[in-house]
């Protein structure tokens, strides 16, 4: 404790110090500093934190208030002096992923009794936050950020210009539009948030080292040994890398690397000296996302920076190249986002500038941040990547790292958020440094539905991409895969990226109306190589046996069976969503979606028992997956294979491998993934071209043709598949999306979540998957709904949407979503019966917008079947002229 | 005008089945892309030649005036210094890409090609562009490469008094630059080509924008002339090696005493006698460029200007004069002048910084009134078509105009090895000069082609600077840059420079917007025509010379 309060004097005056930028914290020259170390460091700890910035100090705060003592924070220069000594202080819940908004949330509720916990002053002041929006997208975007809030029970308001006007005295309101009022979002120092949070885990027992550096993390068998730092080792369990923008570096400086995908740029904020009548402080902070600044008060000036559209990405080769403190002011860089701030507040011309501060700050390839455990090493959790929110997000991913490391999981689904949504595909430094330069500008454009990254493109394909490609294909990204959206028709031209953006009706509409179409009526092929294959097997009966402990349908089915099933964790949850082909006694084929790829490897390789015998093989790169769906798909395969292909010999949810054409040995599974008739054709990538070629051939006159995912997506959504990343997560049971059939709890033996299976079987569920088909929306007129909107059961709000699309059989908006049943007096969650589903009237906000939706629990399955026959018997009329 | 147009349309139909074999690059394949580029020139120029002929008089009459036609904007500087512009009654203003539409019209690039991945020659490429202010532009431009010499010409042309010496200047000289230099066999063989009817070795090859026009009436009457001048070189064969310098200065001697002979001459075809009588009495100054090799030599008659782009260490630029200009400030000239001519006329010769107090070069083409006596002058105007005798212009004699010829042709010639730091060349017409200083222009050239600027990064420091005016100094230095990007040639862009600079040296969008919706009669009080070529050298290349040398 005494050497905590030596700290705690120090950093006080470093806080009090206005010369602070001047100072030098060098990781290299630590080591010679005048300054003796009083306290050596300790031989092992439980858990090694290294990064002493907001991250550090919250994982640490929550570590020990869960009970965990054993904790030792080592940072390598002084206690916030990074990024976080930099950042801007603005703590706002304003955030488009449910799971960043509750982080924010938690973040601003703990800040605001720090000082009161703790007694270091943090600066807090609830000011209150006013987004901006200059066009009717942008205020529609606001509004969407609105429900959500709202229903989270954090105040928050649309207003008009004038209302803006009142809030704030120096805001130029003419070419506003709207804006959204957040009155509890507040402004804090940073640094001193951290020191609060470093203050209380100290009295908790944390041990914290400055001006210590980590130099390796030591691994044994894929678990963390220890940590090897520039004063000596220390013995561990855990570590945490919270090293910011040196995350990645640190990653990967062990022997055992963990990819880290994250990268600097260079951010650039002005302080001002205090205006004439000093700015109060307790003015709401301004966002204008159009021009991409944000402004606050501060010490009676302002504060304002922003995501210039032009980012200047730094520390590619390391982070020797430059120390923060040396990085310049580069006020030509500035320009575009002053010309911004003196548009918006045109009185502020003649206020003196006191310095351009350039704080780098790091992002991640897709905007969200990242946490978790590495999959490659055991034991070893990451938290950084904040993207430039780290004081919003610090309390909140804190708190939820804590919980993964002391329970296994965080209380809330963080897939959004976990390490292995990335694998060592992102993390080329090439890749990186172009796509956060696609992702900073990100922070301020227009969030619309469907939206595909730009840079960074083209890195994994299916050998058929420049077939597809010259057939007109548009492209979406998936894991760095390629993944066909639809295809443009020759002679069809689609509106430019940026004209595109729309929030209504999109642009390629009829394109996938007519895939489906044809899907429906006739043989669409799909071309959906980057599903994750993995192959199983054994030399005996290992393999089915861990398979049937780790899945929940039964996998004792004969050969050339398909099962659909389940990956559960202790609490029923779904970890994956697969299908699983026995091709043998002793080995299977099991197929994930594509960003399962390192998740699902990670989850089975830690549970699979150590086994030579037992062998696990990624064989996504090995296979061309071709989808062939529609109900003349069964003719085009019998042409092309000569073997009889009718349900007799082939039924449902089988596998054979086959020739088609003259290629032999491919894997036919009779599975769409949609509900609808076809086949999956798993095919060994050298015959892809081959096998494409002559399906397309063979497939003409049955009026075959190429479609997309956007189809695909349609297609499974009306008929209520869920898929899991979207609607399934760690946090659904088979129980609560309708598929109690894929778990066979008396299969005859154990599996992971069986209890808590049972235990719902008996007691029922707390939420339940439905879809929602939209009454009273109007296509062309209407927004589109899109994920996360609300749902409200006679008018109370009962939970999200998960994912939602037009049905072209319907001609209605499908959402897919869950609902809650929360009590009306305490807010305690109850049972969700089948009861209390259909006898509900609901509606759909979408953005502000309520929309009358019908509830159901089970597919149309009967109209479908009596629609496609009526539909075959007039294709085939016409096919007969 | 527009009834010009008509009446000209038929002439130019009868020119057309001219023999295209006369000049060697005209080949057949060319004749038609020619043609309509003839047709083209005199509908959007209105070329002097057919509103001459249609009008039957000279626009420049009055006598009282001649100062003020001949150098107009020199008093109508005072206007331009103060920035007197918007009083302009006509006053609408040009978007962005309205200016640059106006800009680029005219520009053109050539870039040497490479053979086997890499450049032998030294030079790159060249950028050139001109922005008229006459209408039609006095200004002329040539560019093109030796074919049976090595080497590259390049030059400016700066028309007076009519654009018809300059642009029958643009068209020849360097026929004669090129004749002069090649050696007694080649022209033997062409000569003897030329005789026998069989296929011609071509002698240039031109690069020229679609608006630069050759005369088709002229081209037989041209050739004879040439021809002659080859003819007179295989009798005169000394043996000797040619010498540029010398080629150089008898080229354009020759060039001047062929335009006064056909002038003399006349010629039995009315069109042709009128041209050749305009070209005579209109004049031209020339500033043309022979780069072979490290070898640079610039030939320079009047005060068209061209100087060097050298890059110093320090990454810097500073500009080499290669020319001296031929006018009133140049104490040599006006020393030479005096010597050529009787104490008695020497303060007469030069009076308001003019020849005789007309002329503002002291050498030029053309311009027979300065060079001829009194009585050829008489007789060639009182035998020549009634449009000529009405001239008041033409039959005007300068004052005390006693021994002439007062004005000469002939070049000054000066020299230069390149070394790998000089970088490039600019020649242009006085229209630049008068407003840029060669130092500006070596910055902006150098800066532009090296696609580095030098801007100093701001720091605020200690000092008190308020949002508004950082803003307005960013602001600055983003025009200052976002100009550089704007243009794909590094001619427009020194012309956006010279017609848009405002008193930071940066480009001002609304003052270049309203210098250049100036109207027609109004333009050339603000400024001159400008014409500017900027050749790109090859440092390796220049290098690798040099070394081979050592």
């Amino acid at each position: 404790a005494r050497m905590f309060l030596r700290l705690l004097s120090d950093v006080r005056w470093q806080a009090a110090n206005p010369k602070w930028r001047g100072m030098t914290c060098s990781r290299r020259s630590t080591s010679s500093t005048a300054e003796p170390h009083p306290v050596s460091l300790p031989a092992q700890a439980q858990v090694v934190i290294c990064g002493g910035g907001i991250m550090g100090t919250s994982v640490a705060y929550h570590l020990s208030k869960m009970g965990w003592k054993d904790i030792v924070l080592l940072e390598q220069g002084r206690l916030a002096a990074g990024t976080t000594r930099f950042c801007a202080g603005i703590v706002s819940t304003a955030r488009h992923v449910s799971i960043e908004l509750k982080m924010a949330d938690y973040s601003n509720k703990l800040y605001q009794q720090l000082e009161q916990e703790t007694g270091v002053k943090t600066g807090y002041m609830k000011t209150g936050s006013i987004s901006l929006a200059q066009t009717q997208d942008r205020l529609i975007s606001l509004k969407r950020i609105a429900s959500s809030l709202n229903v989270m029970g954090i105040p928050c308001e649309i207003i008009t210009p004038k209302q803006v006007a009142q809030l704030h005295p120096l805001i130029n309101i003419h070419d506003l539009v709207g804006a959204m009022y957040v009155p509890e979002d507040a402004l804090v120092s940073s640094a001193n948030v951290s020191l609060a949070l470093a203050t209380a885990a100290s009295r908790n027992g944390v041990q914290i080292h400055e001006r210590t550096s980590v130099s390796h993390v030591s691994v044994q068998k894929g678990r963390v040994t220890g940590v090897e730092t520039d004063r000596g080792q220390i013995q561990c369990q855990y570590f945490v890398n919270c090293a910011g923008q040196w995350a990645y570096e640190l990653g990967h400086s062990g022997e055992e690397p963990v990819n880290i995908p994250l990268h600097a740029c260079e951010h650039f904020y002005l302080l001002t000296h205090p205006l004439k009548e000093p700015l109060a402080s307790s003015l709401p902070t301004i966002v204008d996302p159009d021009g991409r600044i944000y402004i606050r008060n501060w010490q009676g000036g302002i504060l304002s920076g922003g995501f210039e559209k032009n980012p200047k990405p730094l520390f590619t080769e390391g982070r020797n190249q430059l120390e923060i403190q040396n990085l310049q002011e580069d006020w030509d860089h500035f320009e575009p986002l002053l010309s911004a701030l003196l548009r918006r507040m045109p009185d502020l011309e003649a206020l003196q500038i006191m310095q351009l501060v350039n704080c780098p700050e790091s992002f991640t390839p897709d905007m969200r941040c990242i946490m978790g455990e590495s999959p490659t090493v055991r034991g070893y959790f990451v938290l950084a990547g904040m993207n430039s929110a780290g004081i919003s997000y610090g309390g909140g991913a804190g708190k939820y790292l804590a919980e993964w490391m002391v329970n296994g999981y965080p209380s809330e689904n963080v897939w959004p958020l976990d390490l292995k949504r990335f694998g060592t595909l992102q993390s080329s430094r090439t890749f990186l440094r172009h796509r956060v330069m696609e992702v900073m500008p990100l922070m301020c454009d227009l969030k619309v539905p469907r939206w595909d990254f730009q840079t960074g493109r083209q890195l994994r394909t299916s050998p058929l991409y420049d077939r597809l490609d010259a057939q007109g294909a548009r492209w979406m990204e998936k894991h760095g895969f390629e993944r066909v959206k639809y295809f443009v028709p020759p002679g069809k031209d689609l509106l430019d990226l940026d004209q595109s953006k729309t929030f209504y009706k999109p642009d390629w509409f009829d394109i996938v109306g007519s895939e489906v179409k044809c899907c429906k009526e006739a043989v669409c092929v799909i071309d959906m190589s980057s599903f994750t294959k993995f192959e199983i097997s054994s030399t005996g009966d290992q393999a089915l046996e861990s398979l049937q402990y780790l899945f929940s349908n039964d996998l004792d089915v004969p050969v050339g069976h398909v099962v659909h099933t389940g990956m559960l964790n202790e609490k029923g949850g779904y970890e994956n969503d697969c299908s699983i082909a026995r091709l043998s006694k002793r080995s299977f084929f099991m197929i994930s979606p594509t960003d399962q790829q390192v998740h699902c490897w990670a989850w089975l390789k830690n549970r699979l028992p150590d086994d030579s015998n037992l062998t696990m093989e990624d064989v996504t790169w090995k296979y061309t997956a071709l989808n062939l769906i529609g109900p003349r798909a069964v003719d085009v395969l019998s042409e092309l294979s000569y073997a009889p292909i009718t349900p007799e010999h082939f039924p449902s949810l089988f596998c054979k491998e086959m020739s088609v054409g003259y290629a032999n040995g491919i894997r036919v599974m009779s599975i769409t993934h949609t509900g609808e008739p076809g086949f999956m054709l798993y095919i060994p990538i050298e015959y892809a071209l081959h096998v494409y070629n002559e399906v397309m051939n063979m497939g003409q006159k049955y009026g075959i043709r190429n479609a997309g995912y956007y189809a695909l997506r349609s297609l499974r959504i009306e008929k209520f598949f869920a898929f899991w990343g979207q609607d399934l997560d760690a946090f659904t049971t088979p129980m609560e999306c309708g598929r109690e059939f894929q778990v066979k709890l008396d299969k005859g033996m154990q599996f992971v979540g069986q209890e808590a299976l049972l235990e719902q079987k008996q007691n029922g569920v707390y939420k339940r998957f439905t879809m929602f088909i939209l009454e009273d929306h109007d296509t062309d007129m209407d927004l589109w709904p899109w994920w996360g909107e609300p749902i409200f059961r006679n008018g109370r709000y009962v939970g999200k949407t998960t994912s939602s699309a037009y049905s072209y059989t319907l001609e209605r908006h499908v959402c897919l979503g869950f609902v809650q049943h929360f009590d009306e007096k305490t807010g305690e969650e109850l049972v969700v019966t089948t009861d209390f589903i259909n006898q509900g009237e609901y509606e759909i906000d979408i953005a502000g917008q309520r929309f009358q939706a019908k509830a159901k629990l089970y597919p149309f399955s009967s109209l479908f079947t009596h629609r496609r026959r009526k539909d075959e018997v007039e294709l085939s009329g016409y096919q007969r002229e | 005008a527009i009834p010009v147009r008509s009446s000209r349309l038929p002439l130019l139909s009868d020119a057309m089945p001219a023999p295209a074999h006369l000049f060697p690059l005209i080949r057949n394949c060319e004749i038609s892309r020619i043609c309509s580029t003839v047709c083209y020139c005199h509908h959007k120029h209105l070329c002097c030649l057919s509103s001459h002929f249609a009008h039957g008089h000279f626009r420049y009459a009055p006598q009282k005036k001649f100062a003020a036609l001949y150098r107009p904007k020199e008093n109508f500087n005072h206007f331009i210094h103060a920035r007197d512009y918007a009083s302009t009654p006509q006053r609408f203003y040009l978007t962005p890409p309205q200016v640059n539409s106006i800009l680029k019209a005219n520009e053109y690039s050539f870039k040497v090609p490479e053979f086997d991945g890499k450049n032998v020659s030294s030079v790159l490429g060249f950028d050139s562009n001109q922005l008229p202010a006459n209408a039609p532009i006095e200004d002329r431009r040539s560019a093109a490469t030796c074919l049976q010499t090595r080497g590259m010409l390049l030059g400016v042309f700066d028309g007076h008094a009519g654009c018809a010496c300059a642009q029958a200047v643009s068209e020849r000289l360097f026929y004669y630059i090129a004749v002069s230099l090649l050696p007694h066999e080649t022209l033997l063989e062409i000569e003897n080509a030329v005789e026998s009817g069989r296929a011609l070795l071509p002698i240039l090859q031109w690069h020229k924008h679609p608006n630069d026009y050759f005369s088709k009436e002229a081209s037989k009457l041209y050739f004879n002339s040439l021809r002659t001048y080859w003819q007179e070189l295989i009798d005169l064969n000394s043996g000797e090696t040619t010498d540029v310098k010398e080629a150089l200065i008898n080229a354009f001697k020759r060039l001047d005493n062929d335009i006064s002979l056909e002038a003399q001459v006349g010629d039995p075809n009315s069109f042709l006698n009128y041209l050749v009588l305009r070209v005579a009495f209109s004049g031209a100054t020339a500033c043309v460029a022979h780069v072979d090799g490290v070898d640079l030599h610039i030939a320079n008659t009047g005060d068209s200007r061209a100087m060097l782009g050298v890059q110093e260490e320090d990454g810097s630029w500073s500009a080499v004069n290669l020319s001296y200009d031929h006018n009133a400030q140049n104490e040599h000239e006006v020393e030479r002048v005096k010597m050529e001519h009787p104490k008695s006329e020497e303060k007469s010769l030069v009076k308001q910084d003019r020849l005789l107090g007309l002329l503002m070069p002291f050498r030029a083409f053309g311009d027979v009134k300065f060079k001829w006596s009194i009585e050829l002058q008489k007789r060639v105007v009182e035998s020549g078509p009634d449009q000529l005798n009405d001239n008041e212009y033409t039959k005007f004699i300068p004052p005390n105009y006693h021994t002439p010829p007062y004005l000469t042709a002939e070049p000054e010639v000066i020299h230069h090895r390149l070394r790998p730091q000089d970088k490039f060349l600019v020649l242009a017409t006085d229209g630049l000069w008068e407003t840029m200083h060669r130092q500006d222009v070596a910055r902006i050239v150098g800066e532009y082609l090296t696609g580095v600027h030098h801007q100093q990064p701001i720091a605020v420091g200690g000092y008190k600077v308020t949002l508004g005016q950082m803003h307005g100094l960013l602001t600055e230095r983003r025009a200052r840059i976002s100009s550089v990007f704007e243009d794909q040639n590094a001619a427009t862009h020194l012309i956006r420079h010279a017609v848009g600079n405002n008193e930071f040296g940066t480009v001002d969008h609304e003052r270049l917007s309203k210098m250049l919706s100036l109207p027609e009669e109004l333009a050339r009080m603000y400024r001159d025509d400008i014409t500017i070529i900027v050749v790109q050298f090859n440092s390796h290349v220049i290098g690798a010379c040099q070394n081979d040398e050592l």
